[in-house]
């Protein structure tokens, strides 16, 4: 097991060490013949080996973040800011190049069921880049495929790898789509939501699965997910969005006891709890904005903020680095210490 | 639904919203589809001269004043027959649509709502049909009872049910198995009572929509037995009848009737699938 | 698995087929007309061949006794004799079948290379090919047969002679200029429909998550072309082509008829205004049987193409 990254400060420092760095990420899209925005001014960085997680609501742009980040947005989206990738630029990426940096960067999804090619045997399609890319033979490419899914916890690899997707369950599916990840020894994942579309009972089975495999390969990764505990328990580093721009980034063990970000503590207290089973839950007021329905020029949480307050909507707050993390909040040293999960009293 | 009373105003605002959200393809598909009811209906009346009076001097001779699209190979005038023949060519199709969509939707609806063996054996009786191309049925049709739209029609629409009965079964099915349909029941709404008003009803746009594709099919089949010899028989006036009565005049270099009677069906066929494609959308 | 999908969609073969030649034989029984006089074609006829005739016919037997004669036969190759040009209807039949069936293939031709052609192309590229294709293709799906016979013979034949207008040709060679026009008239308008779903399909393949899948892992364009978007959309493409070639047979009848070809389709209709019945039930049976077929094979086809076709599910 790898030992979790020590925490690093300034922002900057981050972003030289980085193996992914997110510099002033703006996507807009058209959206009803319009360009919008759906991720603003969005930054972050992943170390080599580091799990770092990305919490929002549906909506808030982590997908569309990682989308940008393997340059899988539609045709048309358009993109300012720098991603760099082990210090080369994503965006300029062509043809072979770009292939070659998409072999480094695995992504795993959240439908295995739709993001696997239905008429295609799980062996062909577990060996397709093997063989495409990195010129395996049939036979040797399969006999990595079969030890893969072992590693995965699938018994009777020989089989499956003969089987088409519709004969697997979706908890199957997506170990299958994880294995398929590892096979090329990328070095960083992109993991959206790996676990939403399955059965309680095999999230968690899957999840164990991912990390484990993920330290025992020492890969980078971004995890997605809308719940925060669960990118607290797997990740190092967690960055939470809301309406397409980061509001807090923050060491994971610290986000639930110190948030920087009246959202981030929202969204803690929003989530069910065994300790407080019998009180009601907190829902967050209104509803979640998306990027483009977010006010500009202000706080784009201000509306549903019980904090919210004159400062709040004079501009759009800039990222303030405080106690080891960075949050998007004007307010965030007067309220630090009222924010903690207590906040729902 | 809406049961509210609309003033005439309103319902024809609402008419010309409808028509808005046509879009500029559909609204001119609309726009020829109500002219070309209005030459099926008025056709004979609007039709300038004697579409049957034949006049062998003027034979394939080419437009003149007061007979704009000139004469055919009787020197019969063109425009006249056009307007006379767009009544069987049009409304042939329709009452073959009507016929198909009344006998297809209630087998749909009756063999999805019981289920079971009936469903089974309406669904093979149908597959049996399947084997059968329309226009071979037509001309089978016409074998046994003799050349004439009527036989021609009736086989089409028998030919044409099983598509209908195949695409409403599975609408029908879908629709069955909504909630509102289970709380009809448990209330103790006859079964007819949920089919006529709430599930044929909500079929509706999906009906009007295969309606309107399949009136170009029978459009275009019908022409075809008439242009064969088997549907509408000469000197009646009709768009297939037309176009084969007058090939005649390509090798002599006078394609002119011909070829209109075929534009004829051409534009309406253009106009009933864009409409058909744009109602498919939205149903 | 699979096995059992094609047996049972052979034994339906069966029993569609069986049930099409009894409604055909019931039909053409029951119609108007007295059998003897249409055989004899109105004449009196003495007392001795009247009974030759109604033996030779099975005319006093029951009705199903007759139709099983009639299959017997008609699986032997022999559907009785034509009333009007006194030979058998089997090798009148087989005079005329390969016009039909050449028509009908090269139209196929034509309609698999250009119209699926053009429909990946314009469903792989958005732009100006695609929107004018699709206008296109909006135009001539809406143009029957005859009205294409007439049109093609008026530009390529009349004014360009390029191709003759009518009739069969005599050799190969003369054969594919005579049978171009006909299958073009034959094609066009299924050539657009084909084009049309082919596009949609394609379009709608390559918007599918397992493509993004492919890219996301660097695998290049042209293979996720071909192993993701077109192998996937080459179930209903497949599908689509193979019912609408299904739909030529009998529409073959209008091009024959329209470029004076001698073919089963011209022959049909010939034989049912003279109410030729055993030429019409004859040539009847050998077209249901050729439809059917072909549709067979197109279900046939989706169950190899599409892994998921669980057992006794339709293709279409």
């Amino acid at each position: 097991m790898t030992d979790p990254a020590p925490a690093v400060t300034a922002v900057a420092a981050e972003t030289e060490a980085a193996l992914l760095s997110v510099t002033g990420l703006t996507v807009r899209l058209s959206v009803d013949g319009r360009m919008q925005p759906v991720l603003r001014e969005v930054s972050l960085a992943v170390r080599a080996g580091e799990a770092v997680g990305l919490v929002g609501e549906s909506g808030s742009g982590k997908s569309m973040t990682a989308r940008a980040v393997d340059r899988l947005l539609p045709d048309g989206a358009e993109v300012e800011g720098s991603i760099r990738f082990d210090g080369a630029d994503v965006r300029g990426l062509r043809g072979q190049d770009l292939r070659r940096y998409r072999q480094q960067v695995a992504m795993i999804f959240q439908d295995p069921r739709a993001h696997v090619n239905p008429v295609r045997r799980i062996g062909d399609f577990m060996t397709e880049a093997l063989r495409t890319n990195q010129r395996a033979g049939s036979s040797e490419a399969l006999g990595r495929a079969a030890d893969m899914l072992d590693q995965v916890g699938i018994d009777n690899p020989g089989k499956r790898l003969r089987q088409y997707p519709h004969e697997l369950s979706g908890g199957m599916l997506q170990r299958v789509m994880i294995a398929t990840a590892l096979l090329t020894r990328p070095r960083l994942l992109l993991a959206d939501e790996p676990t939403t579309a399955l059965d309680v009972t095999t999230q968690s089975e899957v999840m164990a699965i991912l990390d484990e495999l993920r330290r025992e390969y020492s890969l980078a990764m971004l995890f997605i997910t809308h719940d925060l505990e669960l990118a607290a328990a797997v990740c190092d580093r967690t960055a939470v969005m809301y309406a397409g721009q980061i509001v807090e980034t923050r060491e994971s063990r610290l986000l639930h006891e110190d948030p920087l970000h009246p959202y981030t503590s929202a969204l803690a207290a929003a989530r069910p709890d065994i300790e407080r089973a019998a009180r009601r839950l907190n829902a967050i007021p209104g509803r979640p904005l998306s990027a483009f329905e977010a006010p500009a020029d202000e706080c784009a949480f201000a509306p549903r903020c019980p904090h919210a307050a004159e400062p709040c909507r004079a501009g759009l707050p800039p990222l303030i680095e405080l106690a080891g993390g960075v949050t998007r909040c004007v307010r965030a040293e007067e309220l630090r210490g009222r924010l903690g999960v207590s906040i729902d009293a | 639904m809406t049961t509210a009373i609309a003033l005439p105003q309103e319902g024809l605002r609402r008419a010309a919203g409808r028509f808005r959200a046509l879009g500029p393809a559909g609204m001119a598909s609309a726009v020829v589809l109500l002219i070309a009811l209005v030459a099926a209906v008025f056709g004979p009346m609007l039709a300038p001269h004697d579409p049957n009076l034949p006049n062998l001097s003027l034979a394939f001779v080419g437009p003149t004043g007061g007979h704009p699209l000139g004469f055919d190979f009787q020197g019969r005038d063109v425009l006249s027959r056009l307007l006379a023949g767009a009544q069987s060519s049009l409304l042939g199709p329709l009452l073959v649509v009507a016929m198909a969509m009344a006998a297809g939707v209630l087998l749909a609806v009756v063999s999805a709502w019981r289920g079971g063996a009936l469903d089974a054996g309406v669904s093979s009786v149908l597959d049996i049909v399947f084997a059968f191309p329309g226009i071979l049925l037509a001309v089978l049709a016409t074998a046994v009872f003799g050349a004439g739209l009527t036989a021609a029609s009736i086989a089409l629409a028998v030919a044409y049910m099983p598509y209908v009965a195949r695409v409403i079964r599975g609408a029908a099915l879908r629709e069955r198995a909504r909630p509102y349909v289970a709380a009809l029941e448990v209330q103790g709404v006859s079964a007819t009572a949920i089919c006529t008003r709430h599930l044929v009803p909500n079929l509706v746009p999906l009906i009007v929509a295969q309606s309107t594709i399949m009136f170009g099919y029978a459009m275009v089949d019908l022409a075809a037995i008439s242009f064969l010899g088997l549907g509408v028989q000469p000197p009646a006036a009709n768009w297939g009848v037309m176009i084969s009565e007058n090939q005649t005049g390509i090798p002599q270099g006078y394609p002119l009737p011909a070829l209109l009677a075929g534009i004829c069906i051409v534009v309406v066929v253009i106009a009933v699938n864009v409409l058909g494609e744009r109602l498919f959308e939205r149903a | 698995m699979k096995w059992r999908f094609l047996l049972r969609r052979l034994a339906m073969l069966v029993v569609s087929l069986l049930v099409a030649s009894f409604l055909i034989f019931a039909a053409l029984y029951l119609s108007p007309g007295n059998p003897v006089a249409t055989l004899s074609g109105g004449r009196p006829l003495p007392p001795k061949s009247l009974h030759l005739l109604e033996q030779r016919y099975h005319l006093n037997d029951p009705f199903f006794q007759q139709y099983w004669y009639w299959l017997g036969n008609a699986l032997h190759g022999n559907f009785g004799v034509s009333i009007t040009l006194r030979e058998n209807v089997s090798t009148l039949i087989a005079a005329r079948i390969w016009t039909t069936a050449g028509l009908v293939l090269y139209a196929s031709l034509i309609i698999v290379v250009l119209g699926i052609g053009l429909g990946i192309l314009s469903g792989l590229r958005p732009g100006l090919l695609d929107t004018s294709a699709l206008v296109l293709t909006a135009i001539t799906a809406a143009i029957p047969a005859f009205v294409a016979a007439i049109a093609l013979i008026l530009v390529f034949a009349v004014k360009l002679g390029w191709f003759p207008a009518l009739g069969n040709g005599t050799d190969l060679l003369s054969n594919i200029r005579h049978f171009t026009l006909p299958a073009f008239a034959l094609a066009i308008s299924s050539l657009a429909i084909v084009a049309r779903i082919t596009r949609t399909a394609v379009r709608e393949e390559s918007r599918r998550e397992h493509v993004q899948t492919a890219r996301s892992r660097g695998i290049p364009t042209r293979l996720v072309t071909r192993r993701h978007i077109l192998r996937n959309a080459a179930i209903p493409i497949t599908t689509i082509t193979g019912i609408t070639i299904a739909s030529l047979i009998a529409i073959s009848a209008v091009v024959e008829t329209a470029f004076s070809l001698n073919g089963l389709g011209a022959y049909l209709v010939q034989s049912a205004e003279s109410k030729d019945i055993a030429v019409v039930q004859g040539i009847s049976l050998v077209l249901v049987t050729a439809f059917v077929v072909v549709n067979v094979l197109v279900d046939v086809l989706y169950a190899l193409l599409d892994p998921r076709v669980a057992l006794g599910s339709r293709a279409r």
